[in-house]
């Protein structure tokens, strides 16, 4: 299991939004192409803490 | 109106007027968006603004109202202020706190001089002298009564700082390139820098 509290990853969520928006915002004029490339970057930073997640929990089980 | 031709610039298809760059910029600083709105963009004003504001502010009650504070006495150099100061005008009592402990602190035994009172109700006041590693202080008391807070706190309040620096260069200079994206570059493709058709290449 987790060792903390899974309401620890609501800290997660404000922050992805906010990172994104201003990501997105920062590379586009576009409404539609900020939004995609928020889109784009909240997944790939997703993604990427996914995995590193899955490897750290890996390491975990296995010591 | 007279539009500054040098001023203007085409991302996305769309011309934006940057108008004065330097005032943009310096408006972007002491209030996220501000830069924006001054430069007529308002969508993404009304955005920097709420994004990085919120953010800060989050943070900043996450952590109890005290992760903001400028300190660089020994014991207590509070680096996080540097990108916390990103924000501008928010973060600028913290300076003014600072220099009032400064000269209520004892350069001799480092500890804050007797009938201290912050200002403002110690808001974005520093911790009371002295701050020492390996004893109880006020800032471990602020760790223990805000947990995680604090610390989430902390990085809330300077990851805003740090977004409103690309802000700030978007108010400045337009937006950022865009990052070369999954696609490569085949060995029959024109450079794309040359090809007039396309004046944003990075968006194809």
């Amino acid at each position: 299991m987790l060792p903390i509290s899974p309401t620890y990853l609501l800290y997660y969520l404000p922050l992805i939004v906010s990172i994104s928006l201003v990501f997105g915002a920062t590379r586009h004029e576009n409404t539609h192409l900020i939004l995609r490339h928020a889109l784009g970057t909240a997944r790939w930073i997703t993604g990427f803490m996914a995995i590193i997640f899955v490897i750290l929990y890996g390491i975990g089980w296995m010591i | 109106m007279r539009v500054d031709e040098s001023s203007v610039i085409e991302v996305d298809g769309q011309h934006v007027d940057l108008r004065n760059r330097a005032l943009a910029a310096f408006l972007a600083w002491l209030v996220p968006g501000a830069g924006h709105f001054y430069q007529r963009r308002y969508a993404k004003g009304s955005l920097f603004v709420v994004c990085i504001l919120a953010t800060w502010v989050l943070g900043f009650a996450l952590g109890g109202g005290h992760v903001v504070y400028a300190s660089f006495a020994p014991g207590d150099v509070r680096w996080h202020y540097v990108l916390q100061a990103g924000v501008g005008a928010a973060a600028l009592p913290a300076l003014v706190q600072g220099n009032h402990m400064r000269v209520n602190t004892d350069p001799v035994t480092g500890q804050t001089r007797r009938g201290y009172e912050p200002w403002f109700g110690g808001f974005m006041a520093p911790p009371d002298r002295p701050v020492l590693d390996d004893n109880a202080d006020e800032v471990s008391a602020w760790y223990a009564r805000h947990g995680a807070g604090y610390e989430m706190g902390s990085w809330y309040t300077m990851i805003a700082g740090l977004l409103n620096i690309l802000v700030i260069y978007d108010a400045y200079a337009g937006p950022l390139a865009v990052p070369i994206s999954g696609r490569k570059k085949e060995p029959g493709d024109k450079d794309e820098k040359d090809d007039p058709a396309n004046p944003n290449p990075n968006d194809a």
